[in-house]
């Protein structure tokens, strides 16, 4: 074992580097960043497009352009990399388990430690879609990283399955590079991505949206030539008879992302089977102590931003750990998810005495109100807080401010609810 | 000229509000739905003149990479995109790229410049 870091930092896309940045700035002493590929930025580098950036330097920037302004700063500040360096294994006591190509096996001693592996994508295996298994069916990520990344252009005819953001970027990027789209297919009645992702880059090229319908059938021996679509009645089952056939070379899959947690598990981190993240406090700590977590692998945030902000709560924690040995402690209070909410984050609260800055509590509602909504935020059968909304929208991560100095009682749960506002 | 009313989603921030307006010809008579400022400029740029950022990637010769991310630093009318996607696969630059290096210059005399959005090292 050889250097000992105040803050280790596992993944560096946007998460990872606010955390490292946010560590230095808050002495946490040498802070490392362990990236498994050539060069930092997570997940940007191949998120060429444009809609990064908007709340924390009030521009509009694209992907790599957004990692790259963090990954200056990093260095501006004092951060050390150590990337093409795989994590292979964390310890409770703090050891980091890595593989590199010029280095072989390496471990690493931290003062405290921020999970920031970011996500992946759920594959076909995942949706189970039937049919043969020709050449030609992709997740979207892979497709995105083959254009604009490597060059290669994977196929000619694409239909894509799912309206999330992905799905309609790549359906642009796709057009754009002169390739078909015939359409983008989505399960559910309502749009999954943001809407100004729906404005530019499907109606832009009159690229058509078809909602309540899915793949029946992936046809095919060596590679794809049609997928079977049908529509969907509100339990998502086929409805016998509306069957059509798409001839295509190409189905992307735009069905969802899971945070990438499997070091976490393997360190104690105790996870959320809805969020698929750690569980974690207001601080972005997780159970184990001195282990903390920020961006997509505690849950799928719709913005970088969310990410990186998320990333510098986690990252000064991490160095008031790597510092006094703690940080927090003490009573906290849990936050679950009420009417229409999936998943808030943070999971629980520390009542500290004096604390009134708040706390941004985070979430996604299950099914869309178009008209006002009401987030109430109850604590026991107070209400602690109530905010409006002019809709709310799963594809749409909400977020309310809550006074923690409103909350000094253990024994109560704090619960979420979103509802339509009535009698407006 | 009858009044005609149009809907728009405004893109100019995640938020995206559905902005209803009245139209006289090209002429705004109201907007509504917006939360903001930037909406009604929006509405304003959509009904004389819609525009886009555009990003793509261009060759790049000897880098790690065989590709670098390019944007047009202030956006374009929506009618040049495919034209100058089509431009920018005719492109090769030399790797080391540094962001804000000029990929195209002026294009269609828009004044407006190509540039890379992200770095690309020397192999
Ligand atoms: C296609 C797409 C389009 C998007 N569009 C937008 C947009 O327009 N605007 C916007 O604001 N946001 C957008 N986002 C969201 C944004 O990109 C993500 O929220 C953000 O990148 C998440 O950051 P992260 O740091 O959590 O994870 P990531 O960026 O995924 O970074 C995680 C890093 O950890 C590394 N890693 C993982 N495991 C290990 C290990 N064991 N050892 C070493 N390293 C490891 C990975 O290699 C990776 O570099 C988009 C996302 C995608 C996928
Ligand atoms: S009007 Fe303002 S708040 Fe609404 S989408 Fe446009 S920029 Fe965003």
């Amino acid at each position: 074992m050889h250097d000992r870091f105040g803050v280790a930092v596992i993944g560096g896309g946007p998460g990872g580097l606010a955390a490292a940045i946010e560590a230095r700035r808050n002495d946490a002493g040498r802070v490392l960043v362990i990236e498994r590929n050539e060069r930092p930025g997570g997940i940007l580098p191949q998120c060429i497009h444009n809609g990064f950036g908007g709340d924390i330097f009030g521009q509009d920037l694209p992907g790599p352009l957004y990692a790259q302004r963090f990954i200056d700063e990093a260095v501006q500040n004092g951060v050390e990399f150590q990337s093409d360096t795989m994590v292979m294994g964390l310890d409770s006591d703090l050891t980091i388990h890595a593989a590199s190509r010029r280095n072989g096996y390496i471990a690493l001693k931290a003062g405290a430690v921020v999970l920031a592996m970011g996500c992946r994508e759920r594959t076909r295996a995942q949706v189970r879609l039937p049919g043969t298994r020709p050449a030609g069916v992709f997740t979207a990520g892979t497709v995105q990283r083959l254009v604009n990344i490597e060059g290669y252009m994977p196929g000619k005819r694409f239909v894509i399955l799912g309206s999330g953001d992905i799905g309609m970027i790549m359906a642009r990027r796709l057009t754009i590079e002169g390739a078909g789209v015939v359409k983008v297919i989505e399960i559910l009645p309502f749009l999954t991505g943001l809407r100004r992702n729906y404005v530019q880059c499907l109606r832009d090229f009159d690229i058509p949206l078809e909602l309540s319908t899915t793949v029946n059938r992936i046809i095919g021996r060596e590679r794809l030539e049609a997928v079977e679509t049908v529509r969907v009645d509100p339990e998502l089952k086929p409805i016998p008879g509306t069957e059509a056939m798409i001839p295509c070379d190409s189905l992307l899959l735009s069905v969802g992302l899971i945070p990438e947690n499997e070091l976490s598990l393997r360190a104690g981190v105790e996870l959320d089977p809805v969020t698929g993240g750690p569980k974690v406090d207001e601080r972005m700590a997780t159970n184990m102590p001195g282990i903390f977590a920020a961006g997509n692998v505690v849950t799928i945030y719709d913005l970088a931003d969310e990410v990186s902000k998320a990333g510098y709560i986690a990252g000064r924690s991490a160095a008031e750990y790597a510092r006094n040995g703690h940080g927090g402690g003490g009573d906290t209070v849990d936050i679950v998810p009420g009417e229409n909410v999936r998943g808030v984050v943070p999971h629980r609260v520390n009542i500290r005495e004096g604390l009134d800055t708040g706390v941004v509590l985070s979430f996604r509602v299950s099914r869309p109100i178009e008209g006002k909504a009401v987030i109430e935020v109850m604590h026991g059968d107070t209400l602690a807080a109530s905010v409006r909304k002019p809709f709310a929208r799963p594809a749409e991560m909400l977020s309310v401010h809550v006074k923690l100095k409103e909350i000094n009682r253990s024994d109560k749960n704090i619960t979420v609810n979103v509802r339509a506002a009535d009698g407006e | 000229m009858p009044e005609e009313k149009r809907e728009f989603v405004c893109i100019s921030c995640p938020r995206g509000c559905e902005i209803t307006t009245v139209l006289d010809g090209k002429s705004i008579v109201s907007v509504s739905g917006n939360i903001c400022k930037l909406g009604v400029k929006y509405v304003e740029d959509e009904v004389t003149d819609p525009r886009r950022i555009v990003t793509s990637t261009v060759r790049v010769r000897g880098g790690v990479t065989p590709l670098a991310p390019v944007w047009t630093e202030q956006s374009i009318p929506k009618g040049m995109i495919l034209r100058l996607a089509d431009g920018l696969r005719k492109v090769e630059m030399t790797a080391p790229v540094k962001c804000g290096d000029v990929v195209l210059e002026n294009i269609f005399g828009t004044g407006i410049n190509v540039v890379a959005s992200g770095e690309v090292d020397v192999k």
